[in-house]
């Protein structure tokens, strides 16, 4: 192995750079009374997601997750329930609501399947899917995947594959199990820290998020109805005063009905696009 | 060096610095299962099948990529490694195409091997699979990109081995493949066709072009008069085809095969091999005389000589203009042959047999046609090709008597026997040269100096007075070295042999492939070894052993081409080669 022109070669992110001078003016001393016992100095969140105030916020090693989304943050929009936090960027983990007591360092947040890595940190409310926001960071880690190893540039295809089953309704129990097997698998074969690292969100969310996983894949039903897949909007005719609004609406065509009459939508071409629920001026439409 | 002390599976090692895991179980009987490593190519640790587990570690490590450290302990096998591996050929099954028992390597692949061996019996993950079109449009070989396993043998034997560099993975991730650059077709890409990544594919990614199809349709056809000629290398490995022992001479029961299949003459590429030396002799004479265009290079090697168009056209004067023996064999066949049967040349069907995928397309050359759409020779068979013609006729290749070739251009003298091997061109030459400078017998034939495995030898001939310079390379990285020292003048050379594939044609892109599994590669010296042993212990047991001695070869040039350099022999049996520069460059 050799570095740029064959001389060694020290490569690091920006942030770990913009210590350097910090520690060289006051000391190695100085910035290890920062932080926790393992973990020295500061660090930098791109806090993002549901809360208030969003940005890179710098805290000493060691805050707890509920010091900077309630204290820093300012709490979530519309006084929402906290569901997850997803610290460590696409390759992070989710931790579940009620482990945000615990302070920020390495070992801790590795330890409860999560990690420090890019600094990214999104809050996620009760409002969220874990399923889907599971498949969307996996969707970004199978698109960065480089391609040159079997478990990274197969496996994060196959998992996506399999979580975008589970969030359109054709989801089974063992795929859960598949999500594991192969998560690890490419956890601990994988050439690279992306691929080591790609299954995290899926398997943090499979340990402290299971049973919703669990009703996707049993009741074809997604609680926070954020997969449209396996969402169903149906007219209440008893509401429904048939002015035609949401059938004028209807990208495909697939609502019909007389003027003045209860309207019906013809579930085998609804593209679940939500526009009737949207515009229905009667709250007649019902989104299960 | 210092020794470095480990423990394999509870077992004690120490090994050099330097070895790594898989090194070290080799040697202790301990096979780690492996696919992308090749142990004459660059480690690529991308397959990851050959993960191991070390204390201490959080993940696993590749055993091909990582080296020993002092007091490493490693577990080559527990429950939970045997299932990831067994994932991981999963993942590249759920991503190939199921036409196993159509395919040409249905038997003979690397990856059936391992799923066998490491027992995936069940398909849990599969979903999409990645789809390309086949990319034929190359004469000698096929690219099946969805066969591809991206272990990156091909990618790794065009760079390090050819140093063509050719091939190169293209987009990433899912939608990576294997292809020239910006995906460009192979027939116009800078591929030389040696066909050295069929030889370390483990799959069937890399095909030759069948030619099986033509050759059954010529034999099928009354009205053609269909014959063959077969290159010296064939006859020291098609017995491979039948399990036999690399290196196991089967001259007889070749030809014995031919005659049964059809063929209705039945001819030696080695006599053409001895007139090439009369020719090439000939033209080295003459250059050293005039002390120009000197080192002369061999051109019987049409991998080279694509290669030599494209990457040094500098030395195109340099490279002899003798045609390789297939193409003067053909040549005489359409010419001396058809005139002496008096049969119509465009009623001779010719074809060659190869050890060598390139040879498909030298045929093609526009300059290898006696007229248009009359090549000389007609249809080029591997020698794989061939062992799959035989064995679908059904004949008993094992148990067949030996036959002989026929005459006249069916007799060779050892010298054209040894062309299939590196260093052969230019022991034959030599002999002849030899003689033809001092006029006196050689007193030893074996010029050992040349003969070797090894990608590159130099040697010092002493030729009556003269001095004779001369360098064998084999492997087109290893030309690039010697052409480099002639450039820079480093050293002067009068002879340059330059074969493209590693070993010369007894390792050729068309030759058997190694059986799967076993830990056997393409490349291995020792089997090289053994093919090439084949073509000495001929070629020690022949009577006649100087290409000029050759009865046929004299009769040949007083009936027919006049001497060596006549014009005749000049219009009919050399040939010239044009620069093949990129794109807008002239």
């Amino acid at each position: 192995m050799k570095g740029l022109w064959g001389h060694p070669t020290c490569i690091n992110n920006v942030e770990t750079w913009a210590n350097v001078p910090a520690i060289m003016l006051y000391g190695a001393d100085w910035f290890s009374r920062i932080g926790t016992s393992n973990s020295k100095g500061t660090k930098v969140f791109a806090l993002a997601g549901k809360v208030k105030n969003t940005g890179l916020v710098e805290v000493p090693m060691g805050t707890s997750l509920r010091e900077i989304i309630y204290d820093i943050g300012g709490g979530l929009i519309d006084g929402k329930q906290l569901k997850a936090v997803q610290t460590g960027g696409p390759s992070g983990g989710c931790i579940p609501f009620d482990k945000i007591d615990i302070p920020v360092d390495y070992d801790n947040l590795r330890s409860i399947g999560s990690m420090m890595g890019s600094g990214g940190m999104i809050v996620l409310d009760e409002s969220d899917c874990i399923v889907s926001t599971t498949k969307f960071f996996l969707e970004f880690t199978k698109d960065e995947s480089c391609g040159k190893c079997l478990p990274c540039r197969e496996g994060t295809y196959r998992m996506l594959e399999i979580l975008e089953r589970i969030t359109s309704g054709h989801g089974e129990m063992e795929d859960l199990d598949k999500l594991e097997r192969l998560g690890n698998a490419i956890v601990k074969s994988s050439l690279c820290g992306l691929g080591m690292s790609a299954p995290n969100p899926v398997l943090s969310a499979l340990k402290y998020f299971r049973e919703e996983f669990e009703i996707h894949i049993k009741e074809k039903r997604c609680p926070t109805q954020r997969c449209t897949q396996l969402v169903t909007f149906t007219i209440i005719p008893e509401k429904c005063t048939g002015c035609t609004l949401c059938a004028r609406r209807c990208p495909v065509s697939c609502i019909r009905g007389f003027n003045k009459k209860p309207h019906e939508i013809m579930q085998e071409y609804c593209i679940k696009c939500g526009e009737c629920y949207n515009v229905c001026k009667f709250d007649a439409i019902e989104k299960i | 060096m210092k020794y470095i002390n480990a423990t394999i599976d509870g077992m004690p090692v120490s090994v050099l610095e330097g070895t790594t895991i898989m090194e070290a179980a080799d040697k202790i009987g301990a096979h780690v299962p492996r696919l992308c490593y090749h142990p004459f190519l660059s480690t690529e640790g991308a397959c990851r099948i050959c993960v191991v587990e070390v204390e201490g570690m959080r993940n696993y490590l590749p055993a091909c990529a990582t080296a020993i450290t002092e007091g490493m302990n490693i577990k080559t096998n527990s429950p939970q490694i045997r299932q990831t591996r067994r994932d991981l050929v999963e993942l590249l099954l759920d991503n190939h195409p199921k036409s196993c028992l159509t395919c040409d390597r249905d038997g003979n692949c690397e990856l059936q091997n391992l799923a066998y061996k490491l027992g995936v019996r069940e398909r849990l993950f599969e979903g999409d699979r990645k789809r390309h079109p086949i990319e034929d449009s190359s004469v000698s070989l096929i690219r099946d990109a969805e066969k591809c396993i991206l272990c990156r043998r091909c990618v790794r034997v065009c760079s390090e081995i050819q140093g063509v560099h050719n091939l190169s993975q293209l987009y990433r991730g899912f939608d990576t493949v294997v292809a020239p650059a910006f995906e460009a077709p192979m027939d116009d890409s800078v591929c030389i066709k040696c066909g050295q990544c069929i030889n370390v594919c483990p799959t069937a990614a890399f095909i030759e072009q069948d030619a099986t199809e033509l050759v059954w349709a010529a034999l099928d056809n009354p009205d053609l008069h269909v014959v063959v000629q077969t290159a010296p290398a064939i006859r020291a490995a098609i017995g491979e085809g039948w399990n036999l022992p690399p290196g196991t001479p089967s001259t007889g029961k070749m030809i014995t095969a031919l005659r049964r299949l059809g063929f209705d003459g039945v001819f030696d590429t080695d006599f053409a091999a001895d007139l090439t030396i009369m020719e090439e002799s000939h033209e080295f004479i003459e250059r050293v005389k005039k002390g120009e265009k000197l080192p002369l290079i061999t051109s019987c090697s049409p991998g080279w000589i694509k290669f030599l168009e494209h990457f040094y056209p500098e030395f195109i004067p340099n490279a002899s203009s003798c045609k390789s023996p297939m193409q003067m064999e053909s040549t005489l066949l359409k010419t001396y042959y058809a005139e002496k049967m008096g049969i119509d040349p465009e009623k001779i069907f010719v074809v060659a047999v190869m050890p060598c995928v390139a040879k498909k397309y030298e045929a093609r050359r526009p300059e290898h046609y006696l007229k248009e759409n009359v090549p000389h020779t007609d249809a080029v068979l591997t020698t794989r090709e061939l062992i799959w013609m035989i064995k679908a006729y059904g004949i008993d290749f094992l148990n067949l008597p030996d036959g002989e070739f026929d005459n006249p251009l069916g007799f060779s003298t050892g010298a054209g026997v040894i062309f299939g091997s590196t260093g052969g061109v230019m022991e034959a030459a030599l002999r002849t040269a030899y003689e033809m400078i001092t006029g006196e017998p050689v007193k030893e034939l074996e010029f050992t100096d040349v003969r070797a495995v090894e990608g590159l030898r130099e040697a010092t001939i002493k030729v009556g007075d003269l001095d004779v310079n001369v360098a064998v390379a084999n492997g087109l990285n290893n030309a690039k070295t010697i052409l480099e020292k002639v450039k820079s003048g480093e050293k002067q050379f009068h002879l340059i042999e330059i074969m493209a594939c590693p070993g010369g044609c007894v390792a050729g892109g068309g030759q058997p492939l190694v059986y799967a599994g076993d830990y056997v590669y393409p490349l291995y010296p020792e089997l090289i070894r053994k093919r090439q042993g084949a073509l000495y212990t001929i070629d020690e047991r022949k009577e006649i052993r100087k290409s000029h001695d050759n009865p046929y070869i004299k009769e040949i040039y007083k009936e027919f081409l006049g001497k060596p350099g006549s014009e005749k022999a000049h219009h009919l049996l050399h040939t010239h080669y044009e620069a093949k520069l990129p794109r807008g460059i002239k």
